[in-house]
């Protein structure tokens, strides 16, 4: 019988954990719309949005309430199976990727160690890559389910695109893998707990992270798969109410989830300087910790609106003599030169 | 060919040099330029709350005038409806009947007084045109209403209220 008896308490501490990262990811998500709006009117020396709520806090519930309420409609001549699998792909793709991420070190609660990591697995960081490939089905199988030539241009636009940049992005990864020696995030903050931060051996390598970072996410000034004035709105142009929501949604969580990447495996992750020195209970330093991991990727969503707001669109043919002739050979040269230090130090 | 100022600057095409190529000096110029933006001051009036001074020439919302005695002077002569350019304004005359003489200043009135402020452009050709310096127009303008008959405005919405009336 002891094959059948389960850890009810295991189950429901992931189920918990789980439920907290989805619903974290989605408030962050929500509070980035309004953060958007109001970092862009900020930086145009407008006020932005504040008639709902204090400060409009209360925007992203009126404009996702309107989400709801809005006319779905679904072209005639559009493949009605592939048109609700795209956003349902792109949506459940960005909430997958916060699996892996550690959001803090281990609580201690009734005697029982609870990691805050929903699954610490050992190729964390491949695991990240692969659902990020994923993603890029999500815009493809809409624009192309649309049945409509701009959404299929912007389609082929975002595939080439994230192609494109997912080999650098890989290449920079390895550079730091080379450094790290493993694959699991937790680890790799676990040693940036006790040393320097990886962005002090690495600065070439978290510049080319964070540059295709923007690629990947679709944020200007990459973000020609849904360029407004060419396209009509790219490969989203047929979608409307929720549907519309879930791209424009997992558009910010992607974002979210990429400042949490960067925070974690450049920026320390939840390990802040003097963490260990200061004498606290375990609790409240993984807490704190945990606050130190958040202030993090808030800095790092900001720095993705602020670039938004301030360097205008690539055009097609320079996004890719930028991924292939500059970003590419950057991060091959980072790697060899890293390579070649890692290899110096052994011996 | 020749410059019609000397503020005009020649063009320069020279080739990007590899600092220029490389973007990033220039980008991080401008990431400057807009975070110092953020704490401007902001150019924003919230409107309804915050209103801004409107010019003393501005023409809102028409007004129709009362004299001292708090009569009309209104005498529906037409003269402002021939004037108006959008042809927004109608009216209809009627006789003053005895016993209305503290209503109305002259022996005709207008009993029925219409500008369509949907048509109507502001251009204060009415008030020139009024020999009774019974149309005036105000510091206000017409506010937002969800229905075209709503921006019909009729004598009571342009009478201004009876001085004597208010008064006591």
């Amino acid at each position: 019988m002891t094959l059948l008896s389960i850890d009810w308490f295991f189950i429901l501490e992931k189920i918990l954990l789980i439920s907290a990262v989805l619903v974290l990811s989605l408030v962050v998500a929500m509070y980035s719309t309004w953060g958007e709006r109001k970092v862009a009117a900020w930086i145009q020396d407008r006020l932005g949005p504040n008639r709902a709520g204090p400060m409009g806090l209360l925007q992203p519930l009126a404009d996702g309430g309107k989400l709801f309420f809005k006319e779905e409609i679904i072209p005639t001549n559009s493949n009605r199976f592939l048109f609700i699998l795209g956003p349902s792909i792109a949506m459940l793709v960005a909430c997958m990727t916060s699996a892996v991420i550690p959001w803090g070190d281990t609580l201690t609660i009734a005697g029982r160690t609870v990691s805050l990591q929903v699954a610490d697995v050992n190729i964390g960081i491949l695991f990240i890559f692969g659902v990020l490939s994923v993603g890029v089905y999500g815009i493809m199988i809409g624009g192309w389910a649309s049945n409509n030539k701009y959404s299929l241009l912007a389609s082929v636009r975002a595939a080439s695109q994230i192609i494109s940049y997912e080999l650098p992005m890989g290449l920079a990864l390895i550079a730091l893998l080379m450094l790290t020696g493993t694959l699991s995030l937790k680890e790799i903050v676990e040693q940036q707990r006790h040393d320097y931060w990886n962005v002090v051996y690495q600065p070439l390598g978290f510049f080319i992270f964070l540059v295709t970072a923007f690629a990947e996410t679709n944020r200007a000034p990459f973000d020609l798969p849904e360029a407004e004035n060419e396209l009509n709105g790219g490969y989203h142009l047929e979608y409307s109410s929720m549907k519309l929501g879930f791209y424009l949604f997992a558009e910010y969580i992607n974002m979210f989830v990429s400042s949490a990447l960067m925070a974690t495996m450049y920026f320390g992750g939840y390990a802040f300087p003097g963490m260990d020195s200061l004498g606290v209970s375990p609790n409240l330093l993984t807490i704190l910790g945990f606050l130190a991991l958040f202030v993090k990727i808030l800095v790092f969503i900001f720095f993705f609106m602020w670039v938004r707001w301030t360097v205008p669109r690539f055009r097609y043919d320079q996004l890719m003599r930028l991924g292939w002739r500059v970003m590419i050979p950057l991060a091959l040269a980072n790697m060899l030169i890293t390579g070649a230090i890692v290899l110096f130090r052994q011996h | 060919m020749q410059a019609l100022t000397n503020r005009a600057k020649p063009v320069d095409r020279s080739p990007l040099t590899f600092l220029e190529k490389m973007y990033v000096p220039a980008i991080a110029k401008g990431m400057g330029i807009t975070f110092k933006h953020i704490f401007k001051r902001k150019a924003t009036v919230s409107f309804p709350e915050q209103r801004r001074q409107f010019s003393p020439v501005f023409r809102g919302l028409h007004v129709l005038n009362r004299d001292e005695e708090g009569r009309e002077r209104c005498t529906a002569c037409g003269l402002c409806a021939v004037a108006c350019p959008a042809e927004a304004i109608t009216m209809e005359a009627a006789e003053r009947k005895p016993g209305e003489e503290h209503l109305y200043r002259e022996e005709k009135y207008a009993a029925r007084y219409e500008i369509n402020m949907l048509r109507c452009i502001f251009c204060g050709f009415c008030e020139e045109a009024c020999p009774k310096d019974a149309i005036y127009m105000s510091e206000t303008f017409a506010p937002s209403n969800y229905q075209r008959k709503g921006f019909i405005y009729g004598k009571p919405d342009l009478l201004i209220p009876d001085p004597k009336q208010s008064s006591k």
